[in-house]
């Protein structure tokens, strides 16, 4: 078995970008995720894999960047926490537009403005309804460990690069700051030019030979027609993406009377919770969505008839708790308990409002 | 001399290069973007590395510059094309990358991203359309509209208590340690365009030199943002804009 | 076994490192390990604290709100914290610099005077390894021979040379530390 490491999860997304063969990583600091590029500088992986590591002068040059790497066919990454986002979001949808396969990690913390740097899950609208302008999707994985933040890098890049589409995995600071035993997964090298023809030549700027005509990248089309088109193209990926790329876990659901829903570092105190209640008697269980884009609809629709509530859990004012309400559509009590502006809830006061709720 | 005779292969004495693609230019009459178009693509075309060159569009009149030139391009968000050439450049430096950029573009949104990549002494070169006016969204000021001109939103002639002074960014570039060639040039009659050939040429070459950014500025015209006919804003540009924006090498190393 | 371990004091102090060693030493120990720091303008010379938790099996709460033990290293840090240990538990202190000493009387406590202590031995970079001794000798749920591998793994190589030093100062803290209140 591969040795395991103690390390925080924002240095498990830079090992786990160096060695699932990430060719670019373009960033800003800003805490709570200063780690993911302090540790890339640290191991210089250009003398190793050739991976470039670059220090933009702002987030909008970071995810400007990440575009003209993503343009070549390139493997390319950011990494940011929120206020860092809401700069990037203009880039975000120009990607999405172009259909850029690229990955921008956001370690969230409060809001808004520039709010604090401790912990929150205030960005879930941002990040996985939108953010920037126009109909737009991005696919979007919620970590809930430092492996999780390991594995997610390459997960990330498979699937942006099988839609050809922005990834962004949504941690926040208690996850980034952390640090958990991590197993290393064997080194994949970066892409040869061969490869990297093989998957992307179709679209990627690799140079205009005589055998195909140009390739351009561009998130404009002037006529209505065209642009008309363009989207319902979107459309047709991203509902192939939910029906595909859905990813989500439960934890003592089987028998359970009452649900409840929460990811990332959220769902990590739930099962502390669950724990705590299943000795009281209480029957509950957890939905952790993994994918919030696509959100596992199905799946927690499924598991709706055999509660008597569902309790939603965030680091935010709810937020995700608007897509539990959709999916369970009044068939069971939908309650909310929420921590945020960087506070983290504990597992003793999320109990407390569970039998709040159900006595 | 007949019509026949004057088509016949052998008397012909110009010829448009084949990496001017023959899309139809939106450009309107007497605008500069198209000669500066046919400049790019004939130093293409006569370095031979039609394959290995990346352009990089603005946002702004030569937005659709990718419709113009048979190469790969990429279209940037406003003002952020130094970035992405940042980052092609960086991740395939066999590449010749170049961005086309106006003076709302460059100088005005995307100051930030061109002030950095010329000061990494990134490897690609830098077109900049300076005709210190807003010509794509109809006419309004640029940070390079001189004092005095008339534009959309400076309908009393620009002001300097009211809206700041033109901005001499191409000075101000040559100042980063990061440029290795920094020139002003102008393309209104044969002798600028060969002149104006030469420099882009010279920073097309620079870019596989590992001496840094290349930096062109190229003093241009827009007859319709400044309400004028073309010979007239030729005139106009030499009387007015040559005066503030003094053409020449400002920097070579 | 599962031991939720809150350690407080200023920056500098070696709070972190403190936690850190104590995570690796229960990964050699082929345990379950969380870190969990306080971490922002409060690392630059404020207070800091980490959260650290061992375990035979999986764990899921990184966060809590009570502690088997706290490893008290300043007064803000006692006003923060001494509540936060669970009734029985065990609060080990350094009485330098403290001007409320605990008041609790359901938990057992212990101080062990590390800042004199590596004041003696000459180097205050021994400080948290003193502090680490006291907390061992009265938790031994990490046998010596982990202790050292997790002080490798946790240090950079190019400060190996430093290990006797440290477990000289873990074997101060052992022998140093004082029961103040032991309850049934």
């Amino acid at each position: 078995m591969a040795e395991k490491i103690l390390m925080k999860g924002n240095e498990a997304i830079a090992y786990g970008a160096i060695r699932c063969g990430c060719d670019g990583y373009f960033g800003y600091p800003i805490t709570p995720q200063s780690e993911v590029m302090e540790t890339l500088m640290v191991e210089k992986p250009w003398e190793t894999t050739g991976m470039v590591v670059l220090q933009a002068e702002s987030e909008t040059s970071s995810i400007n960047m990440l575009y003209g790497g993503a343009c070549t066919g390139k493997k390319v990454m950011t990494s940011s926490s929120s206020p860092g986002i809401s700069l990037m979001c203009e880039g975000l949808t120009y990607l999405a537009g172009a259909e850029l396969p690229c990955l921008v990690v956001n370690v969230m913390r409060g809001g808004p403005g520039l709010g604090t740097i401790q912990p929150s899950q205030s960005d879930y609208f941002q990040c996985v309804k939108g953010g920037g302008h126009g109909d737009y999707h991005m696919i979007i994985l919620a970590p809930a460990s430092a492996q999780d933040m390991y594995d997610f890098v390459d997960e990330a890049f498979n699937l942006a690069f099988k839609y050809r589409n922005p990834a962004m995995i949504l941690s926040d600071g208690v996850i980034g700051q952390m640090m958990e035993k991590v197993e290393m997964r064997p080194m994949k090298p970066r892409r040869t030019t061969e490869e990297l023809l093989a998957e992307c030549g179709s679209w990627a700027l690799t140079g205009k030979t005589p055998d195909r005509k140009r390739n351009l990248i561009t998130s404009l089309a002037l006529e209505p027609h065209i642009m008309e088109a363009h989207n319902q193209k979107l459309q047709a990926k991203y509902r192939e993406i939910e029906a595909n790329e859905v990813r989500y876990s439960t934890y003592k659901a089987e028998d359970a009377e009452h649900l409840i829903v929460a990811y990332g570092s959220v769902y990590r105190i739930c099962e502390s919770v669950v724990d705590m209640a299943r000795e009281k008697g209480i029957k509950v269980g957890i939905l952790r969505p993994i994918t919030l884009y696509p959100y596992p609809e199905k799946e927690l629709d499924a598991l709706v008839p055999q509660m008597k509530s569902i309790l939603t859990v965030e680091m935010s004012a709810g937020q995700m708790v608007e897509d539990v309400r959709r999916i369970a559509n009044g068939r069971v009590p939908v309650n909310f308990y929420g921590r945020f502006g960087g506070s983290i809830p504990s597992p003793e006061e999320i109990l407390e409002a569970l039998e709040n709720y159900i006595k | 001399m007949d019509i026949k005779d004057i088509i016949k292969p052998e008397n012909k004495v110009y010829g448009k290069t084949p990496l001017l693609t023959d899309a139809v230019m939106h450009y309107c009459p007497g605008c500069t973007h198209g000669v500066v178009h046919k400049i790019i693509a004939e130093v293409i075309e006569e370095m031979g590395i039609q394959d290995k060159t990346i352009g990089i569009s603005p946002v702004g009149c030569a937005v659709l510059a990718y419709n113009y030139i048979d190469i790969d391009w990429e279209q940037s968000a406003h003002g952020r094309a130094p970035a992405l050439a940042t980052a092609t450049k960086r991740l395939n430096p066999e590449k010749y990358v170049f961005t086309y950029q106006g003076d709302g573009d460059l100088a005005s949104i995307g100051c930030g991203e061109v002030m950095h990549a010329c000061n990494r002494g990134e490897n690609i070169v830098i077109i900049f359309i300076n005709n210190a006016i807003y010509g794509m969204t109809g006419g309004q000021m640029a940070p390079t509209t001189l004092l005095g001109q008339v534009t959309a939103t400076t309908p009393y002639g620009r002001r300097a208590d009211l809206n700041g002074y033109p901005m001499k960014i191409t000075e101000i570039v040559a100042q980063l340690e990061g440029t290795c060639y920094v020139t002003r040039q102008s393309a209104q009659n044969p002798a600028a365009v060969r002149k104006a050939k030469k420099a882009i040429r010279k920073a097309f070459e620079n870019s596989m030199m590992n001496k840094g950014t290349s930096f062109v500025e190229i003093v241009s015209t827009c007859n319709s943002g400044w309400k004028l006919t073309p010979v007239k804003a030729n005139k106009w540009m030499e009387e007015n804009m040559f005066p503030f924006y003094q053409l020449g090498d400002i920097k070579d190393r | 076994m599962k031991e939720e371990i809150i350690i407080a004091g200023f920056g500098g102090q070696g709070v972190l490192s403190m936690g850190k060693i104590i995570a690796y030493s229960g990964i050699m120990q082929d345990m379950e390990v969380t870190w969990m720091p306080s971490y922002g303008p409060e690392m630059r010379g404020g207070t800091a604290n980490v959260t650290v938790i061992v375990s035979e099996n999986k764990i899921s709460s990184p966060i809590l709100s009570k502690c088997d033990t706290a490893i008290i290293l300043n007064q803000q840090s006692m006003d923060k914290f001494e509540n936060m240990v669970k009734p029985g538990g065990l609060l080990i202190y350094d009485p330098n610099g403290i001007t409320r000493h605990p008041e609790r009387k359901d938990i057992n406590i212990c101080s062990i005077e590390a800042a004199e202590e590596s004041a003696i031995m000459g180097n205050t970079k021994a400080f948290n390894m003193i502090v680490f001794g006291a907390f061992l000798k009265k938790k031994p749920i990490l046998t010596m021979e982990n202790v050292i591998k997790g002080i490798k793994k946790s240090i950079p190589e190019r400060h190996h040379h430093l290990i006797p030093m440290n477990e000289q100062a873990i074997m101060v803290g052992m022998e140093k530390v004082k029961d103040i209140q032991t309850i049934q």
